[in-house]
């Protein structure tokens, strides 16, 4: 009794205190959201100037005047049109591929009983902990000598099928209860009747975090694009941006304006789906 | 039941279990084909290839060498001559060693401070969302084009040197053209990129926590301050053993940041494990060496692992 009244005295006699509290929290997130942003915010005042006015001294952060011509000029400079074509290509096949396999197989895993599931299950999980890095290069080799080299399609299966979106739709899939599944199998459902109309409809937020997931890191992908794609045809942003800078590497507005534009579509998709995206990171937790 | 009738029942049932069987593994076809083909033999082809020698070209001229690739890449002959500082000073893969473990050792816990104190401003602050996605923004902005950004701003007469003159402190070289500061630039892109999503992990771990013994600390007339070091802090616990694993992993993996800011340099100054591998790999096309410092990296990655296993039992709440 005594600690407790102890306790009310404490919390009564300081709300100044409580407020310079809160200043100080609202400070250092402003600050800290400042020092987050402040690199975005530098790539767009930079992009809007003349290349000598970049690294002028003292620094503006609003140009003089704005440069639009700068954004119609790097669509005559760079293929950036062809550049996202490929992308946006690799990413939707990805995606697709990459949900409907995985969430296929993790039925299987996570609903069937058969000989030899744990066994390869574990195969499974046991690639998860491999770095990719540590077979990329026989990996590379299989696909050369299968014609793969310098296609997209070398991208697509590179990615298609990774162990990470079978354990995650595993992990969804578990949670849904077996009851359901047998009632279905009583009500003379086949596996894939349920598949389809019971466990695809319930894993819809397990489903929207793997979308979003695999499109950002197809997308954002810069290794795997450096090693497989050559001919300018086939770059993808990633790759085709880091190309544009290495032989213009003194045109710094127009680095940063097409900087700005290979960063606009995953902008948007994050944007708009980021309550999935966050959540699904603090539910799933993982990937990094 | 006569005998007669439980053979025909185990018949049956023998039947559906293989039928069963049969229509599992068709779940698992579509995925488990591209799995094999794309991974698991890729897997296990490296740990072969770092016994051979093979330079591309024809695969006749593949030469089976044992162990002679470890040796080249530990440096093994020059290291009895001279000592363990040769390997460090002097080898690749010393020099790659050295630089990934110190990009490590500082990234980690940088990252983990900014990611854990951004998460704890935030808990339970309006407009949490609103900075929670500012913060995470960066995580899915395209690698090339921030870490061109960057290396832009901490260019000589770049904004940030600017910013460091106007404080005072003489320093007016490119970071990364400077063989001190080159890792540093590496360092903070990686904590800036990477803190909104490890700050993510927080706040779910921090929603977590069970309200009793937040209320318990407070009848009991524990300070904010108290409360965050006495409660808050070894609730989060798991998850900060959780997220360092992941980051010390993540950060053996890295790649992208080093090959667009500074290539590995200058000099060998930011040479990382990866991008060892890589110029053995795809530049000077070493194939058999390569694999032998992909074995390296992928032993170090499973060991993080393993321990993360066997000491999850011991860091989670019970």
């Amino acid at each position: 009794m005594e600690t407790a009244v102890h306790g009310k005295e404490i919390r009564k006699d300081n709300p100044v205190l409580r407020k310079i509290g809160r200043v100080i929290i609202w400070v250092l997130l402003i600050a800290l959201a400042a020092f987050t942003l402040i690199p975005f915010v530098w790539m767009i005042s930079s992009s809007l100037k003349l290349d000598r006015e970049v690294f002028a001294f003292p620094m503006r952060w609003i140009p003089e005047t704005f440069h639009w011509e700068n954004y119609s000029l790097i669509w005559e400079k760079v293929p950036l049109l062809t550049y996202f074509k490929n992308t946006a290509f690799i990413a939707i096949v990805v995606t697709i591929l990459q949900t409907l396999t995985s969430s296929f197989a993790a039925y299987a895993f996570a609903k069937l009983n058969f000989r030899g599931r744990d066994v390869l299950f574990l195969c499974y999980i046991g690639t998860i902990a491999v770095p990719w890095q540590a077979y990329m290069l026989p990996q590379f080799i299989m696909m050369r000598s299968m014609g793969l080299y310098d296609t997209l399609w070398a991208m697509v299966v590179l990615q298609a099928f990774s162990a990470f979106g079978v354990f995650l739709m595993r992990q969804f899939y578990r949670s849904i209860p077996t009851e359901l599944c047998e009632a279905a199998r009583l009500d003379g459902l086949s596996e894939y009747g349920i598949w389809a109309r019971i466990m695809l409809p319930l894993s819809k937020a397990a489903i929207a975090t793997l979308v979003i997931f695999t499109f950002v890191n197809t997308w954002n992908d810069y290794m795997g694009p450096m090693i497989y794609l050559t001919r300018d045809i086939n770059k993808t942003v990633q790759v085709g941006l880091r190309r544009f800078i290495q032989e213009n590497s003194s045109d710094y507005h127009l680095i940063m304006a097409a900087s700005l534009c290979s960063l606009l579509p995953v902008s948007i998709v994050f944007l708009c789906l980021q309550r999935y995206f966050i959540e699904g990171i603090a539910t799933s937790g993982l990937k990094g | 039941m006569s005998q007669a009738e439980v053979k025909r029942v185990r018949y049956k049932m023998g039947k559906l279990e293989r039928k069963n069987t049969l229509v599992a593994y068709s779940f698992l076809a579509p995925n488990f084909i591209g799995f094999a083909i794309f991974t698991l033999v890729p897997v296990i082809c490296a740990i072969a290839l770092s016994l051979f020698e093979w330079n591309g070209g024809d695969i006749s001229k593949l030469k089976f060498v044992g162990l002679d690739n470890y040796a080249t890449i530990f440096a093994t002959k020059k290291v009895a001559e001279k000592g363990l500082g040769y390997f460090f000073n002097r080898a690749d893969l010393g020099i790659a060693l050295k630089n990934t473990v110190f990009y490590t050792v500082i990234t980690v816990p940088l990252t983990i401070i900014c990611a854990l104190a951004l998460a704890l401003l935030l808990n339970k602050i309006k407009g949490a969302v609103f900075f929670r996605t500012v913060f995470f923004f960066p995580y899915v902005s395209s690698m090339v084009a921030i870490c061109v950004c960057w290396s832009f701003m901490l260019m000589k007469d770049g904004p940030v040197n600017q910013l460091i003159m106007a404080l005072g402190i003489n320093f007016n070289k490119g970071w990364t053209a400077d063989s001190t500061m080159a890792i540093w630039s590496i360092i903070l892109v990686s904590v800036w990129r990477n803190m909104g999503y490890y700050m993510v992990l927080y706040l779910a771990a921090l929603q977590g926590i069970p309200r009793e013994l937040m209320e318990a600390a407070t009848v009991d007339g524990a300070s904010k301050w108290q409360q965050l070091l006495h409660v808050t802090l070894p609730q989060l616990k798991p998850t900060t053993f959780f997220v360092s694993v992941m980051m010390v992993i993540s950060c053996f993996k890295i790649y992208d940041v080093v090959a667009i800011m500074t290539d590995g340099g200058p000099g060998r100054a930011t040479k990382m494990l990866v991008t060892y591998i890589y110029d053995e790999a795809f530049i000077k096309v070493r194939y058999g060496q390569a694999s032998a410092i992909s074995m390296v990296l992928l032993v170090i990655v499973l060991a993080v692992t393993i321990i993360q296993f066997s000491s999850e039992k011991k860091f989670s709440n019970d």
